[in-house]
């Protein structure tokens, strides 16, 4: 069947069969930043946003995107370099396999929680597995970037009063 | 120092971050045959016949293979130097399956549809045998797991397919049995360590096609390229000249892409039928049919004085290799002999090893290689001394502790160079809040709070074996490319190998450009294992550099029309001390490509001839639910000594995912295997690896010696930092609740059921 929705912004149609699943779909438009690690639902490699919600792709069927709209890392580049910086200075990407599902998960996170404690923010990943970093850098880099946000943030609102 | 010890982010860090396709799934070309494997459902069978015809007709099924087309040369999958220590047990299909999993026909197809009906139409016969599966009672079983003729061992490692042994070795230093004797306190038992998977995020994969020559190309996640153009030679039965090998980015190792675990699955269909193939391994498979840590029990005797010296260490180690003997024979001689060195002033040791066969999956290198194993036994029985004895396990420690300078009998005689282990043991003591914390504290609902200590060694390469070249050329403008053929997997080798030739030619890291894995174009390097890299793929950088850096300065001299010895490099441009007059290294690199006969580059090889350890102590703080036996860790605490810190920040996050790994393998992680060999572990539903909030908070610092023989003082770092969780852990268990575990993973469970048995 074919489908029609949005991906990144933009329009697309693909010919899908009624068991493709959105993560093989998605690769074969050309977002080969979303990964595959375990099959069974576990490590968020393959988190993808639908509607600007995360979800696992692995278990979404392709032709439940349907008229939705669907984000991946490919578009949220300036973002993802933004935010993969911070990463980068505490040298918890790594290998960067699973980087892609994780930051998808973080820029997420950001949007939808205001000012979370340690403890929403493990609560809120803990569907992200990383096998290199033992997950203390990466919680050092969010931690970084959030309040980078914050201030970038507080100096446009004083410029605004000012 | 401009760029050594300091943290800067990794080159290839922007790709990485950003999600582009640098990795072997996303670089292989649409149109490649697909190509899975048929698997044995018995652990132990001969296949009688093998009925292709329903198969071979599925649409789309290019072909199918089975042993009867397969070379009849055994060879081994281990990623080591020729002679590999590992037997030569393999080959790519077998008459024989010996686990669960094992490879029974190749099937390669247009797509995967296709490749998975024909799986399922392969009619398969077997003559099912009896298994071997407790590997206490492998060693001379009348069944055979290796009968056959042409097994092979290459190396004296006291292997014998006739007997299901892999390896065994004996030694010895000094009368263990008497001063045993002679000793007041003596802790006398059994360790076990199972299986674990390194769980890298990026299964096993590779990608073949044939090049403008003829020659097969392999595309693959691995740690070994130059081994595994000789690994698939051999099982192929080509010649080595015929093969290429490419390393791109890949997502995670850990060792288990030391073992060239599916490399010849592609390769042969490649081979066979001229056409590109790609085989992607599922999680199951990689949970199945891999190269997991080797299954160990360790019995350790060790003996002390009243006064609380360590007088004896006495270590029997009896390891699972599996169904085939990949690292068998190396990874059990750690457990030795990187865990009795660290206590300095025994006056004997006896060290002796059985590895055996078995009908389950063949293990392979993890992380810890061994050291991890013995860590948590003989790290246990010295605190479980300490208990014996009534006194404090840090103050046990503190009194015999191996320091700078000492000769390591159980390390085959080294000098101990450089070593901070008591400054590391007496930070962590500090961190954690030892003197307050230790030995419990009862948190009054119902948990008791408990901490526990363990030191570790570990090795910087493979003395007087590892071998690495580097090559460095001088380009146009002066730019440098820097090839090396020790492969980053994530932990950065290509940043601090770029950070210490920046370092050595004083210059930006941006003038340094940095190259992957070819084997065709790289110069030799045995891979990135044995925690190598940093020490000895750095130094053939140094040593690569020091000789460019004499080049540059006499080409420098000649276009400025002096002598050599006039003339200095200051890493910019090349100055005639005696006028003033100076010529630009980028004039330099321009120079050269204009009516020059001798190219501008430099390469170099280093091995060496001893493998100073890095040191490390972690201490954990448990809360243990009295009513439950669940363990919840609260706090991990490590101090290091690796040497001189190339790039703290990839150092640290190295200390903190190798202690996350431990803690899994502590607490969590665990292969069962049912009584007929089936696997169940096997995915992330069934093997738990720790998730953010399983590891509590892990904090990490650094206690440096200066290691006089590596590169600014570096030793590695890679592996030593998996080994102190599990008898941390299990120390700190035993204060908090009395309950001693002995078997890992320490599950709710047992320490139920050991608070139940103290309570009777």
């Amino acid at each position: 069947m074919e489908i029609q929705f949005r991906l990144n912004g933009k329009q697309v149609a693909a010919e899908v069969a009624g068991d493709s699943i959105l993560l093989d779909v998605l690769r074969k438009l050309g977002c080969v930043s979303v990964k595959c690690g375990c099959e069974t639902t576990n490590c968020g490699l393959c988190t993808v946003w639908i509607n600007n919600k995360t979800r696992l792709s692995c278990s979404v069927l392709a032709a439940g995107v349907d008229g939705q709209e669907v984000t991946t890392l490919e578009g949220l580049q300036e973002e993802a370099a933004e935010f993969g910086r911070f990463l980068a200075e505490e040298g918890a990407e790594q290998c960067g396999f699973c980087s892609p599902g994780f930051i998808m998960s973080v820029l997420a996170m950001v949007r939808e929680l205001d000012n979370p404690t340690i403890g929403e923010m493990k609560e809120y990943l803990a569907g992200n597995l990383c096998r290199c970093t033992g997950y203390m850098g990466q919680l050092r880099a969010i931690q970084k970037y959030m309040k980078a946000k914050r201030m970038q943030f507080q100096a446009a609102g004083e410029e605004v009063q000012a | 120092m401009r760029y050594i010890n300091r943290g800067v982010p990794k080159v290839d860090y922007k790709a990485l971050v950003t999600g582009k396709g640098v990795y072997v799934n996303d670089l292989a070309p649409s149109g490649c045959l697909v190509v899975k494997v048929l698997r044995s459902p018995h652990a132990h069978a001969l296949i009688e016949d093998i009925n292709l015809n329903r198969a071979k007709a599925v649409p789309g099924i290019e072909a199918i293979f089975t042993y009867k087309d397969c070379p009849d040369k055994r060879f081994t999958l281990a990623g080591q130097t020729y002679p590999e220590p590992s037997p030569y047990d393999r080959l790519i299909l077998d008459k024989r399956v010996r686990f669960v999993g094992d490879p029974v026909a190749i099937v390669a197809g247009e797509n995967e549809e296709a490749v998975k009906k024909a799986l399922k139409l392969i009619k398969v016969k077997y003559e099912v045998l009896e298994p071997v599966l407790d590997f206490h009672q492998a060693k001379d079983n009348t069944i055979l797991i290796h009968p056959e003729d042409n097994w092979k061992s290459l190396f004296p490692v006291g292997a014998d397919n006739q007997r299901n042994l892999c390896a065994h070795e004996e030694c010895e230093e000094g009368d263990v049995e008497a001063v045993l004797a002679s000793c007041d306190y003596i802790v006398d038992e059994v360790y076990h360590t199972k299986a674990n998977q390194q769980a890298m995020m990026e299964t096993f994969r590779a990608y073949s096609y044939k090049d403008t020559y003829g020659r097969l190309n392999i595309v693959s996640s691995t740690q070994v390229p130059f081994h595994v153009r000789r690994i698939l030679a051999t099982a192929l039965d080509i010649p080595k000249s015929k093969v290429r090998v490419i390393k791109p980015r890949i997502g995670g190792g850990f060792g288990a892409k030391q073992t060239a675990v599916m490399e010849m699955y592609p390769a042969f269909v490649t081979w066979m039928t001229g056409k590109p193939a790609k085989m992607i391994f599922t999680r199951e498979e990689s949970m199945i049919a891999s190269s997991p840590r080797h299954e160990m029990e360790v019995h350790v005797r060790i003996g002390a004085n009243k006064e609380g010296i360590i007088k004896a260490i006495d270590v029997y180690t009896l390891s699972n290799t599996g169904a085939f003997g990949e690292h068998g024979p190396t990874t059990v001689g750690l457990s030795g002999h990187k865990s009795i060195p660290l206590y300095g002033k025994a006056e004997a040791f006896r060290f002796v090893y059985d590895v055996v066969y078995t009908n389950t999956m063949s293990a392979g290198a993890y992380r810890g290689y061994g050291a991890t194993q013995g860590c948590f036994a003989v790290e246990s029985a010295v605190t479980e001394l300490a208990e014996k004895m009534g006194m404090d396990p840090v103050k046990l420690r503190e009194m015999n502790l191996l320091k700078e300078g000492q000769i390591m009998p159980a390390y085959y005689n080294e000098i101990n160079n450089s070593c901070a282990l008591d400054r590391c043991l007496a930070k962590a003591k500090e961190m954690i809040g030892w003197e307050e914390k230790y030995p419990a504290k009862d948190c009054g609902n119902g948990k008791v709070r408990g901490i526990g200590v363990a030191m570790t060694m570990q090795g910087s390469g493979i003395s007087a074996l590892d071998t690495a070249s580097v090559s460095i050329k001088v380009n146009d403008d002066g730019f440098y490319t820097l090839m090396v053929g020790a492969t980053d997997m994530g932990t950065g080798c290509d940043t601090i190998l770029s950070q210490i030739a920046a370092e050595c030619l004083d210059c930006s890291m941006d003038e340094i450009v940095v190259h992957g894995v070819d084997t065709d174009v790289s110069p030799y390097d045995c891979g990135s294992y044995a925690s190598s890299t940093t020490y000895v793929t750095g130094m053939a950088v140094v040593k690569t550099c020091e000789i460019l850096r004499e080049k540059i300065s006499a080409k420098g001299a000649k276009y400025l029309g002096c002598d050599a010895e006039d003339v200095e490099f200051d890493g910019e441009k090349v100055t005639n001390l005696k006028t003033g007059e100076s010529i630009s290294r980028a004039e330099i690199g321009n120079n050269v490509m204009c009516n020059n006969e001798d190219a501008l580059s430099a390469s170099e090889a280093f091995s060496s001839p001893i493998s100073p350890p890095p040191f490390m102590v972690g201490m954990a703080e448990v809360e243990v639910d009295k009513e439950t036996g669940e363990v919840e860790l609260m706090d991990y605490v490590a101090v290091v000594d690796c040497g001189t810190l190339v790039n703290p920040n990839l150092a640290r996050v190295q200390a903190e995912g190798g202690i996350a790994q431990g803690i899994g393998m502590a607490l969590y992680e665990d292969v069962v295997y049912n009584e007929k060999g089936k696997n169940y572990s096997n995915s992330f539903m069934q093997y738990k690896i720790p998730t953010r909030l399983d590891v509590g908070n892990i904090r990490v610092d650094f206690e440096s010696s200066y290691e006089p023989t590596g590169p600014f003082g570096a030793k590695s770092i890679g592996e030593i930092v998996i080994n102190t969780p599990s008898p941390a852990i299990a120390n700190a268990v035993s204060n908090a609740v009395g309950v001693r575990i002995r078997e890992l993973p320490i599950t709710a469970e047992k320490v139920f059921w050991g608070i139940q048995e103290k309570s009777k």
